[in-house]
């Protein structure tokens, strides 16, 4: 704004007059259906997730240990070199208590979502997922945490074949 | 580098609102004649425009820079279109500054636009779809998610508490109370900020920036046209952006490391060599407050983990030695996501001229930053005005 200018425009719609039936409304759906490719690295890892397993992608030149795994190095930029297994256990990087699902709408009991760096992995390497089996206020950044899997028959290959994390000691 | 001087000429704006009556297209005119108005020109004179919009999935209208074209005066011209999420509305006057500086254009129109509220049940449902769709959206995932894991993680590496961080939500909604255009000024105290419904802890609703609809619009000229058109040229010195990689799960998240870089690529262009004692305003990215703090840091403005401090000492307040967010920022004014960050241009550019009325910060400002970030936490977009 500028003293120079005295008016600015726009009129706005109030919840009430949208209520009220004032303004036009007109929903539309568009509700395609998508089938991705999961490319090279990430089919190998969701397989390896369905066989209860972790793996990574290494580069040697930068001796980075990946996860997600990637065919190529995007700091080196070339392919990465070779397959490797990771733990299936880390620590905490960061946590938080979410209230809210995708859609903005509140969620009845809380979730807990994590980063966790996987045992194995380069430092600061880590994954987006889920704790579980604590309560809120007992999780620590820094705390071990193993995963829970699905049982076998009904992992699918998908990061939800794991569960959550749960701590590995309890305080 | 072989390139020209560019100035900004003239600034726009809309009301910052939750829903609208204006189409994209009518907001879009509406901020771009405002700012061709105050810079003396029409349509005529304009050599080139860039249009900033954030996604597509807002409007459902999946052409959105086409869309926009003609409220946005780009009819017949060479138009562009610029996309970097949240980092879009500094990035447009960075793709007009291309225009001109290249010697491609003596002027060019930059205007950013956000409709968020066609969009149901919530704008937020959109951010899903930014998300890996393999590894990471089964989950559940929200934007929210990000915002508060980092939040956490900032916390815990410098020892900051959401008292300290409650403070940057006081101050910008409280600068917002004297903006014509805010949707959400108000004096708040931090009890308000820490009592207000934890929606994804430790962020909480008065931690975060609404949705709104609203658009914003400079127009850029070259040196020569520039000194032609006004005696208040607002120069835009440097400018800066950079990208990290989607992969936000293996980067350091107490730390802005691609934010820092895209600063000093800004820096260096504009000759800034201590920025904490060179920049005398900045409107630096406010979507939710701790990243008030986190890009303070980033560009040099505080030291890593004391920002908070400098918050809470007053340092940052208008009349602060390093104003900053004197419009009120994101919190206060409103987040129609591409229009906020050209919000942000426009307030540096009254400032520097010295028309921001009550908003107008205390000291003799020369020198103002502003700064937009945004995709998966990835983008850092900086742009240095001197007047």
């Amino acid at each position: 704004m500028s003293v120079k200018i005295t008016s600015y425009p726009g009129r706005e719609i109030t919840t009430d007059e949208l209520k009220q039936g004032k303004y036009l409304e007109l929903v539309q759906k568009f509700e395609p259906r998508y089938s991705w490719a999961a490319g090279v690295a990430i089919s190998r890892f969701l397989n390896e997730l369905k066989e209860g397993r972790i793996i990574a992608r290494k580069c040697l030149k930068c001796a980075r240990t990946l996860v997600p795994p990637r065919m190529y190095c995007e700091q080196c930029f070339r392919p990465t070199d070779e397959w490797a297994y990771v733990k299936d256990t880390g620590t905490v990087n960061t946590y938080s208590i979410s209230h809210v699902a995708a859609d903005a709408s509140r969620l009845k009991e809380p979730l807990l979502v994590a980063v966790v760096d996987l045992d194995g992995a380069s430092p600061g390497i880590g994954i987006l997922h889920m704790l579980g089996e604590i309560e809120p206020d007992r999780v620590r950044i820094g705390m071990k945490v193993s995963a829970v899997w699905k049982p076998a028959r009904e992992r699918e290959g998908a990061i939800t074949d794991i569960r959550y994390f749960r701590p590995m000691e309890v305080e | 580098m072989l390139k020209r001087r560019v100035a900004i000429v003239g600034a726009g704006i809309t009301l910052f609102r939750r829903r609208m009556l204006e189409t994209g297209k009518e907001l879009s005119f509406e901020a771009s004649k405002m700012a061709l108005d105050s810079a003396g020109l029409t349509l005529k004179d304009v050599d080139a425009v860039v249009e900033g919009s954030a996604p597509d999935a807002f409007d459902g209208v999946h052409m959105k820079g086409e869309y926009l074209l003609d409220g946005s005066g780009g009819v017949g011209k060479p138009y562009q279109r610029v996309f970097v999420g949240g980092g879009t509305g500094v990035f447009t006057p960075i793709a007009g500054w291309w225009n001109v500086a290249s010697g491609f254009h003596d002027i060019c129109l930059c205007v950013a636009e956000e409709k968020m509220s066609p969009l149901h049940p919530h704008p937020q449902y959109a951010f899903w779809s930014i998300f890996d769709q393999i590894l990471e959206r089964p989950l559940g995932v929200t934007l929210l998610w990000i915002f508060s894991l980092e939040m956490r993680r900032y916390m815990h590496k410098y020892g900051i508490t959401e008292e300290d961080i409650a403070h940057v939500a006081v101050k910008n909604k409280g600068n917002a109370v004297d903006h014509p255009c805010a949707q959400l000024g108000a004096r708040i105290t931090v009890d308000d900020v820490m009592k207000s419904e934890p929606i994804c802890w430790p962020v909480k609703r008065l931690d975060v920036s609404p949705p709104s609809d609203g658009a914003a619009a400079v127009v850029l000229a070259s040196e020569k046209t520039a000194k032609k058109l006004t005696d208040q040229p607002v120069w835009l010195d440097g400018v800066g952006w950079t990208l990290d990689s989607t992969h936000w799960t293996n980067r350091d998240l107490a730390y802005p490391e691609y934010l820092e870089k895209a600063g000093r690529m800004a820096y260096k262009m504009a000759g800034i060599k201590n920025p904490r004692k060179e920049i005398d305003i900045a409107e630096v990215y406010d979507p939710f407050d701790y990243k008030e703090l986190h890009h303070m840091e980033g560009l040099q403005l505080a030291g890593k983990g004391e920002a908070a401090k400098m918050t809470v000492e007053g340092v940052t307040q208008r009349d602060g030695d390093l104003p900053v967010c004197p419009s009120g920022g994101l919190l206060g004014v409103g987040n129609p996501i591409a229009a906020a960050g050209m919000m942000k241009i426009c307030e540096v550019f009254w400032q520097l001229r010295g028309e921001a009325g009550k908003r107008q910060v205390k000291k003799d400002a020369r020198v103002g930053l502003a700064q937009a970030w945004g995709d998966l936490m990835q983008v850092g977009t900086v742009a240095v005005m001197r007047s």
